[in-house]
């Protein structure tokens, strides 16, 4: 072949790539005291702020603190790839049930409180949304701002991709409606939905497109992007979401951040634990917009 | 003196002679096995997806898999329609081709037949760096410059669409496309050319008639390694093609590529459950959709190669 030469060039840099990676990833893995912390992206800069904190004051423990999503993250621990498993929803019976195939036996600890926000772009004139506009919004029978009484504009709803405990969380609790009288559980996103990998993207993606509806956690609301008062019923009084609504239990999207590990934790592991757990670790929630525990 | 030198030299050729071939014997065996491994992790990775993947097809008829348009992974109960993410990757990789093609075979055609020497061999390393940029970093841009043009330009609700993924794979295929077609073009023979103008040819008539028809088994298999790129790329379709579960009806529409469903979706599978084996089955679908474009690009070699024998 004539053009052989090129094609072997080309894939060189592929496999230095690779073994690289396969390096670093392989020397971050050895050591004594680490510790893995992987699974939802809401309680990612959370666990990063306890991490740091804890490695500056127990100079021996490593910490490597990963987001991908809830769901990766129980995966994670169902395959006893990670020590700690952090999620933004409670674990399944049907994954308790494959964990303990596995021989691993899930704990559950909480560690703090969300606030699940509504956002949309500042320049949207909407304040507040019930329940049910929001379900219709993300399963697709709600297209038009106008119909919430907005501008005559396309809604462009985002969500996170199925990797996220915050993706499974707004689905049951908001699109499906659980727990109020018009509660379906057939109700799934539409199609149109857009299916993003990170809640950072999301949020970029409101700060810059008018027509756009995402649903961070409290933690990444920042002043380029506007919060949206919500209510269950067309009755209810719609609340936006903060700190003093989500403890006092009047904001109807809140949601409990926990920790998973296998069995009740040990040594360094149940050191940490008790650190995020201690009036210190939980000041440290209040600080990266969370609601600590009461 | 002479006498007694000249059978030592002769030991001394035969004694080289026989490291040598052992010397030779040892490279032999050892290209041989690296030759061996590479058909044995291919058969491996095949092996693989067949095992993890074919599974799926036990709780989900194959048809459904296919033509169903409904991807709800963690659903109860779940349900896996690929259809979406199949037609979304054909769009992507069109838009792709569509535009790095034409680019690349002309950029190609101007390097090796116009461009003077010195132009070619400052241009074409940089070319060839292009082809080194990460995905990830192709994706930020794609979302930070790229998304909001398209969205103003055509006038969209979003900007994360295939319109978007596909210009930036068509960026990261074209250095690709250029490189390969610029070493096909080059490799025709100056006898050609010259015949060319002696017939009176102008250089656009022998480049047309004469260069590209004579290179174009290398143009194919670049156009194929460019298109390889284009359905095989995750991180950058990732990032900015939107993620919608519909079937895309049009380029402009926000939609999730095979690749890209495959990487949002894994992290959160379960190893052996019904999530996983979907996945592994739609990895399974690239690697037979990428097996028949190499498949189709040797037929066209095979087929060219004969027309130029006779």
């Amino acid at each position: 072949m004539r053009f052989s030469r090129n094609k072997t060039k080309a894939g060189r840099p592929v496999i230095a790539i690779l073994l690289l990676v396969g390096l670093v990833t392989g020397l971050t893995g050895c050591g004594s005291d680490v510790i893995n912390i992987v699974g939802s992206n809401t309680v990612t800069p959370l666990s990063a702020v306890w991490a740091e904190e804890f490695m500056d004051m127990h100079l021996e423990a490593n910490i490597a603190v990963s987001g991908p999503g809830s769901g990766a993250g129980i995966a994670a621990l169902i395959n006893g790839t990670t020590d700690i498993c952090q999620a933004s929803r409670t674990i399944r019976p049907t994954e308790i049930e494959q964990a303990q195939a596995n021989g691993v036996e899930p704990y559950e600890i909480q560690v703090a409180i969300d606030a699940l926000s509504v956002v949309v772009h500042p320049d949207n004139p909407v304040s507040e949304l019930t329940f049910a506009q929001l379900s219709a919004i993300y399963t697709g029978q709600i297209t038009n701002w106008n119909e919430v009484g907005g501008d005559d504009a396309e809604i462009v709803a985002i969500a996170r991709d199925t990797n996220s405990g915050t993706h499974v969380f707004f689905k049951e609790h908001v699109v499906q409606m659980q727990g109020l009288p018009t509660e379906d559980t057939s109700l799934e996103y539409g199609g149109d939905v857009l299916m993003l990998p990170s809640t950072e993207e999301g949020v970029d993606q409101v700060a810059d497109n008018p027509g756009t509806i995402f649903y961070p956690g409290l933690g990444y609301v920042t002043d380029e992007i506007k919060l949206i008062a919500v209510k269950r019923t067309a009755d209810s009084t719609a609340v936006l979401p903060s700190i003093e609504t989500a403890l006092d239990g009047t904001y109807p999207i809140a949601r409990p951040l926990l920790f998973y590990t296998n069995g009740e934790p040990t040594g360094v592991i149940k050191d940490f634990i008790d650190y995020c757990l201690s009036s210190e670790g939980q000041a440290k929630v209040l600080e990266v917009g969370y609601v600590p525990l009461p | 003196m002479l006498e007694k030198t000249s059978p030592t030299t002769a030991e001394l050729g035969q004694v080289l002679r026989r490291r040598w071939r052992l010397g030779e014997k040892l490279i032999e065996s050892w290209i041989f096995l690296a030759g061996v491994l590479t058909i044995v992790v291919l058969l491996g990775i095949i092996a693989l997806l067949i095992k993890e993947g074919l599974p799926a097809f036990w709780h989900t008829p194959p048809w459904e898999f296919f033509f169903g348009t409904k991807w709800y992974p963690v659903s109860e109960p779940p349900t896996f329609g690929i259809m979406p993410f199949f037609v979304a990757t054909l769009w992507v990789t069109l838009v792709a081709t569509a535009i790095s093609v034409p680019i690349g075979v002309a950029c190609a055609a101007y390097l090796s037949e116009v461009a003077p020497a010195k132009v070619r061999e400052t241009v074409k390393p940089i070319i060839e760096i292009l082809a080194g940029i990460p995905s990830v970093v192709m994706g930020f841009i794609g979302l930070m410059l790229l998304s909001p043009l398209v969205q103003s330009t055509f006038n969209l609700n979003t900007g994360l669409c295939g319109l978007t993924a596909g210009i930036m794979l068509s960026l990261m295929s074209l250095p690709i496309i250029i490189s390969v077609s610029e070493d096909a073009l080059r490799a025709v023979p100056d006898d050609f050319r010259e015949a060319s103008y002696a017939l009176g040819a102008t250089k656009w008539e022998t480049i047309r008639h004469v260069c590209i028809p004579g290179a174009l088994s290398g143009i194919t298999a670049a156009i194929m390694l460019g298109v390889g790129r284009a359905i095989g790329e995750t991180m950058t379709v990732l990032m900015v093609a939107g993620g919608a579960l519909a079937v895309p009806v049009s380029p402009t529409d926000p939609m999730m590529p095979m690749t890209a469903a495959i990487a949002s979706g894994i992290g959160n599978a379960v190893r052996g459950g019904l999530q996983y084996q979907a996945l592994f089955a739609i990895g399974l679908i690239l690697f037979i959709l990428t097996l028949a474009v190499n498949l189709i690009a040797d037929r066209v070699l095979e087929r060219q190669k004969r027309k130029f024998a006779r």
